[in-house]
């Protein structure tokens, strides 16, 4: 496997949002998930749950609700804006001010383009869907509380409003009493016009649309009923963490009388569930312990299959960190600020498996504020160490970092190409003489740094007319040489461009699932890419074609338990001092696959690092196969090499974000 | 004048009625259960048991009510055959006879509003439709779960099974006649497993019990909501509910069945004989009641009556709460002894946890005249220092001072004695300790008093020592190596002179106390000795492969006065003598030992019952049984024994495997002295 000096990094506090809201757009298996920043994620199920598209967050924005129509995302929020967002541009596309203080919930009638808000003054304002913007058309009768939740009868002549001890059902009204002050958290309405609710009170309650009566009260939580959320079955989510499965079922199998029958109940989470989707085979669920929990229903899906497993999502699917080669110093991203780290030195030697003493603590160099409302969405360290940029979506700023003994100056570059104004991604040049930011429609602009300067040199351009190019570009990666540069987007399309040329060298041909880490081979200029369903490949930038080893990779097929994992490959790089070596992680392992090794067939082994440590010397080569796996270190954010044969291991336990969370509400458990 | 009969054994009762589930007539008025080879019948209100079905030779397996006449029963048996009963009167209408070959046959449950039946075994769940095909589920205990099958009931109207699991949950299925889009719903509130489950004719309630012995309530459909019957005393093996709904029934692991008026209050309670882990104490007589006393419930001594097949009361010996929980090691009564008038009771409790230290509580009671039942005297906590082994009174009815001796592992034997306490305020007098002995650091077994109280005899390993319990001084030792002594009786009456022992060696010695010799020996293996203690007679039970005989002799000649070859399969470890109401006057030799007390004991027997598969060692059912007088002297013939001895028809009637040579060695060798 080779000897590497580990920089255990432990310090990067990074702290997921909680989940506030989720939509579901089943026609193109995309699941849009709001959190507590007012970022909003776009998780595509059918590439093996990948996280494809971030728009980061905003200070002002609090997102309540999460609509999709048609190919369009709505959302709304505590400051009383309905926001559309721009999938292409990765950011709000426009504001609509709903004029009735916070939004609580938003509605959206899928026959009529309309969507409804609800507002704290008690006000259901509808707006209509225009091509371009949304319009407001009218207000619904003012009611007493505010409108916690809405729901669009599916045909959309009628829409249940759920508030403060009652649910209104609007043109064809009706009231249901409370003795006490319920809070009607969420409502479902169904196609046979019966109203579903979940309130404070733990219920969940099934009424008829058309007379206002009450069927029937599952009584479910002592706690509140805080999500439904409905498919052929209905799932509500509690604020003790379980999520309870409802089915419409008959009562004698083969007769036509049904009902509401409370089914499974899952327990996939320490605090409240705010927010459910339910898929054709799955219940999504999220909350305030941050995880996206995706719960097959063992009745959807054949059994001990991928797809019956269940999946937490904790870790975003792209970097937060980035980590400066030659100089040892890494740079981690939250939403709010950066921080710029120098890692500890140590001269010890010592056996495999020894920590070493530390000479010089890890030192935090810089924390630096990002100025205005809109949140970080990328950043980047020159190899250097001497440039800093980050941008969000309105803006990108540069920075030059000069290093003198101990003290460390910052400085701004006051101007900036007016080409470079907003980008998805970040990415210098090894030699750090290069800004590269990708743009629009996949576009990548190209900026020459100067010592105090920086000039803008060219626009890298994907040919038109090539497919949907339209996808925001969501990995950079630059070669050692400066020759090359790859271009991944969302549209699963990678790009090389010569950066000699300035030009497009070539496109590689698509494949099915997205990348979610691309790298060039520092000496053989062989792209490797890894892609959400967890295939692996080479591709040779000079032949423009697939190299031998990865046709053989594709033609023997990946282990079995390599496909099952459930999170992706985050980065690849190269170990410098042996060139077969391809260094990979994923969230749960680090993985070195040395190309000059034999493929391991389906039935060797995958994990068999214990093994060989069992054999006598003389006969691991015999055993040993192209995979080493390495679970020493758990819950990865980031593994990069240094130019010393060292290797940065950034881990973020999940233990650690748990222990930050809020307290859950208090359950006794079973004899304590 | 009464007719002599021959002597036989007659099971007397004492079997379990919690191994099937009862039945409960249409009207509520009447139960049914499965007891050994009968059924019984009892009434819901009164508790008191109106007839005993009887005719099947082999255990019954299953009680059900015909469908077409609610007051005819059909009952099924482990002897292969199905017998409808009409269960008001008592009477036998007919037998059917399954076609060979005769298997036991039990009753199935089908549910005949939906056309399926449904199975759980082990991890499997089955439904056979009785139109389609059958659904079949097969859960996992992967992952350290406990998803094993424990019951299954269905409910009456809708499509839906109930399921107990091991770990306590119950889940209800629905929607099964599809291969994939069944689902469930659980509900947990069992800690441990549920053993039964069964819903209420209407199929509004679900009721469910186990280990807790909490009778849990749940509303179908509204599971959150809840009802409990708490303190039932001991885990719940069963429920059934009458046809109208109006009565539960739930069977308890202490062989009890309570009848409960709609979760609401405890009407009824009928108890069998309690057995509980093991039986630990012997089976004794109280003096007073005449009431048979062995260990029961958890913590209690039980008083059965011989008679009427019923537990009169249970005395609560430990005085703490029972935790139901498996797995807990609690206070447990071990051993108990009465005086021979009955007014002083002795208990003996212990606990012993792992790597803790043994908890011994040595308890007397005394027989409260005005409240008719047994007040704590005086509890001595750590009376020896290890596990008591043997525990008597002076038997003497005249002597002044009662006296208790126990003997423990520790190597000493105490004596106890009832003293005034010196400062005298209004307490009584207590019990405290009178004499410690040991005999050179030999562990002491067995322990007996002579019957005016005059000697004490205690077995150390092979050596019987004789004390005078005035002076406390060592009169004797007699000893008969090898083998440590097992039992010892002194003789009563006319023989009171004589000391019976027997050994680990297969060796059944006499001793001449007045010689101090012995006076005969024989070459016995004896697992049981006890003494009449109304005549000179004792009682012999000795294994012979597989099944036991019993020899009855009087210590003065070594020539048995009555053997019964294979009075039992399997080995006899506990019995009693138990005195007549009122004595026969039998001059039969063979049968003059039964005119002052019945002799009763507890077997176990290997039971192949149910299913070929179980072919492991059940213990049964206590069968007590006496030998008894037929008076009306129905001859049996040759199936009986007439005479004493050693008579070929003995060897004859008994097939017993090693053949007739062998037993007529150990009869003939009887006489050797």
């Amino acid at each position: 496997m080779g000897e590497f000096k580990v920089h255990r990094v432990r310090f990067f506090e990074y702290m997921p949002s909680p989940i506030r809201a989720m939509a579901f757009n089943s026609r193109t298996d995309r699941l849009a998930v709001a959190r507590g920043d007012g970022a909003v994620e776009i998780f595509n199920f059918a590439d093996n749950y990948f996280q494809e598209k971030v728009i980061p967050g905003q200070d002002s924005r609090a997102v309540e609700a999460l609509c999709w129509v048609g190919q369009r995302l709505f959302s709304a929020g505590l400051n009383g804006e309905i926001t559309e967002y721009d999938l292409e541009n990765l950011r709000p596309k426009y504001t609509v001010m709903a004029y009735g203080g916070p939004a609580w919930t938003l509605s959206m009638s899928t026959e009529c383009f309309l969507c409804q808000v609800g507002c704290e003054d008690g006000t259901v304002k509808m707006f209509e869907i225009l091509e371009e913007r949304i319009q407001f058309q009218r207000n619904h009768d003012r009611q007493k509380g505010r409108i916690i939740s809405l729901s669009w009868h599916p045909s959309g002549t009628h829409i249940a409003a759920g508030m403060m001890g009652m649910i209104r059902i609007f043109e064809t009204e009706t009231g249901s009493p409370a003795n006490k002050e319920v809070v009607v958290w969420s409502v479902a309405f169904l196609s046979d016009h019966t109203v579903i609710s979940g309130d404070s009170a733990g219920k969940v309650q099934v009424w008829d649309g058309f007379t206002g009566t009450l069927i029937k009260t599952h009584l479910i939580t002592k706690w509140d009923v805080l999500a439904l959320s409905d498919q052929s079955s209905l799932v509500a989510g509690t604020s003790e963490g379980t999520v309870t499965q409802f089915q419409f079922l008959p009562l004698i199998v083969g007769q036509q009388d049904k009902e509401w029958v409370r089914t499974r109940t899952f327990k996939n989470h320490s605090h409240d569930v705010r927010a459910l989707a339910h898929t054709e085979t799955a219940v999504v669920s999220g909350g305030m312990d941050t995880q996206l929990v995706v719960q097959p229903l063992l009745d959807r899906v054949e059994k001990n299959t991928q797809e019956s497993a269940l999946r937490k999502i904790a870790f975003p699917h792209r970097s937060l960190v980035c980590c400066a080669k030659k100089s040892g110093l890494l740079l981690f991203q939250f939403p709010e600020h950066l921080e710029l780290w120098r890692l500890g030195e140590s001269d010890g030697h010592g056996k495999p498996g020894d920590s070493l003493p530390v000479r010089k603590k890890p030192e935090k160099l810089i924390h630096l504020k990002r100025k205005g409302e809109d949140h970080i969405c990328c950043s980047a360290l020159s190899p250097c160490g001497g440039w800093l940029a980050y941008t969000t979506v309105s803006s990108v700023r540069l920075y030059r970092l000069q290093y003198n003994n101990n003290s460390i100056s910052i400085k701004k570059l006051p101007k900036l190409p007016k080409e470079l104004c907003s980008a998805h991604q970040l990415c210098f040049s090894s030699d750090s003489s290069k800004l590269f930011a990708s743009s629009k429609h996949s576009s990548v602009i190209v900026v020459a740094l100067g010592q105090s300067e920086c000039k803008y040199l060219h626009t890298l351009k994907p040919k038109s007319g090539y497919g949907t190019t339209e996808q925001p570009v969501h990995l950079l990666f630059v070669s050692e040489d400066s020759k090359w540069l790859a271009a991944a987007n969302t549209g699963c399309e990678i790009h090389i461009y010569n950066l000699n040329k300035l030009k497009l060298h070539c496109t590689v041909p698509v494949y099915s699932s997205c990348p979610t880490a691309i790298a060039i081979h520092p000496v053989t200029s062989n792209l490797v890419t890894v892609h959400a369903n967890q295939q692996i490949f080479e591709y040779s930038l000079a032949q423009k074609e697939y190299t031998e080893w990865s046709r053989k990779l594709q033609k023997q097929g990946l282990h079995n338990l390599w496909l099952e994992r459930d999170t992706p490959i985050t980065h690849i790089s190269f170990n410098p001092n042996n060139q077969a070596h391809i260094i990979l992680h994923d969230m749960f392992m680090l993985c070195i696959i040395d190309q000059s090794l034999p493929l391991p067939d389906r039935k060797t082994l995958l994990y068999n690092q214990m093994t060989l440590r069992s054999v006598p010397e003389s006969e691991r080569l015999r055993h040993s196969h192209a995979f080493k796996i390495c679970k020493n270190f758990q819950h990865l954010l980031c593994v990069s090499t240094l130019e010393d044969q060292a290797l940065v291991v950034v881990e973020r336990p999940l233990l650690d974000i748990m222990s930050q969370l809020p307290a859950p509400v208090r359950q006794k458990k079973f004899a304590t | 004048m009464v007719e002599h009969g021959d002597i036989r054994v007659v099971h007397r009762g004492g079997s379990k009625i919690n191994s099937r589930e009862p039945v409960i007539s249409s009207d509520s008025r009447l139960l049914l259960c499965a007891s050994g080879e009968c059924v019984k019948v009892f009434s819901t209100s009164t508790e008191e048991c109106i007839h005993d079905l009887r005719g099947h030779t082999g255990l019954v397996t299953g009680v059900l009510l015909r469908p077409s006449n609610h007051l005819q029963a059909y009952s099924c048996s482990a002897d292969g055959t199905v017998r409808l009963w009409d269960f008001t009167d008592g009477i036998l209408i007919k037998v059917h006879l399954p076609p060979p070959p005769p298997h036991p046959v039990f009753a199935a449950h089908p549910n005949t509003a939906h056309l399926y039946i449904v199975s759980a075994k082990g991890l499997q769940l089955e439904v056979y439709f009785f139109k389609k095909q059958k659904f079949s589920l097969k859960e996992n205990n992967k992952k350290g779960r406990k998803n094993t099958f424990t019951c299954v009931a269905s409910h009456p109207q809708d499509d839906c099974i109930a399921t107990g699991h091991e770990d306590g949950k119950i889940r209800l299925w629905r929607n099964f006649s599809h291969k994939k889009e069944y689902t469930y719903s659980t509900l947990h509130w069992h800690h441990s497993v549920v053993s039964s489950l069964c819903f209420t004719p209407e199929g509004t309630n679900l009721l469910s019990g186990g280990v807790e012995s909490v009778l849990v309530q749940w509303r179908y459909n509204q599971e959150s909501q809840k009802d409990f019957l708490p303190r039932l005393g001991a885990a719940i093996t069963h429920i059934v509910v009458s046809p109208d709904g109006a009565l539960f029934c739930t069977s308890h692991s202490d062989n009890k069945i309570t009848i409960i008026q709609s979760c609401v209050k405890v009407s009824a309670i009928i108890q069998g004989l309690v057995k509980g882990e093991s039986l630990s104490t012997d089976l004794m007589v109280d003096p007073r009641s005449k009431a048979m006393v062995l260990n029961g419930k958890p913590g209690h001594l039980q008083f059965y009556s011989l008679q009427r097949d019923k537990l009169l009361f249970n005395l609560d010996i430990v005085q703490q709460e029972y935790i139901h929980q498996s797995g807990l090691q609690q206070f447990e009564v071990v051993k108990a002894a009465f005086t021979a008038s009955g007014n002083w009771l002795a208990s003996v409790e212990e606990r012993k946890q792992k790597d803790a230290e043994l908890e011994l509580n040595l308890k007397l009671w005394m027989f409260d005249e005005q409240s008719q039942s047994f007040v704590l005297n005086t509890t001595i906590s750590a009376p020896h220092e290890a596990r008591i082994t043997a525990m008597c009174f002076c038997q003497s009815t005249d002597s002044q001072t009662t006296m208790l001796v126990s003997t423990s592992k520790d190597g000493h034997f105490k004596a106890w004695q009832l003293a005034t306490p010196a400062h005298t305020e209004d307490d009584g007098p207590s019990w405290s300790c009178d004499f410690v002995g040991a005999y050179h650091s030999l562990v002491p077994e067995c322990c007996t008093f002579s019957a005016d109280g005059s000697l004490l005899a205690v077995s150390f390993q092979e050596v019987v020592t004789v004390w005078s319990p005035s002076s406390w001084e060592l009169l004797t030792t007699l000893s008969q190596p090898p083998g440590a002594i097992r039992d010892l009786c002194f003789g009563k009456l006319s023989c009171s002179k004589y000391l019976v022992g027997t050994t680990a060696n297969n060796l059944l010695c006499c001793w001449n106390l007045l010689t101090c010799a012995l006076e005969w020996s024989t070459s016995m293996n004896t697992s049981l000795l006890l003494a009449d203690p109304l005549s000179e007679n004792m009682a012999a039970f000795c294994p012979q492969a597989g099944f036991t005989d019993l020899f009855v002799f009087k210590p003065n000649e070594p020539r048995p006065l009555y053997s019964h070859k294979a009075v039992c399969s399997g080995n006899v470890t506990r019995a009693v003598f138990a005195p007549r109401e009122e004595m026969l006057d039998s001059c039969e030799e063979s049968s003059q030992w039964l005119n002052h007390s019945q002799l009763y004991f507890l077997t176990q027997c290997m039971v192949n019952p149910t299913n070929t598969k179980l072919s492991k060692l059940v213990i049964d059912d206590s069968i007590a049984m006496t030998p008894f007088h037929l008076l009306l002297g129905k001859h049996r013939g040759q199936q009986q024994q007439q005479e004493s001895g050693q008579d070929s028809l003995s060897a004859e009637r008994t097939p017993l495997p090693q053949g007739s040579a062998a037993i007529k060695e150990v009869s003939s060798s009887f006489l050797h002295v």
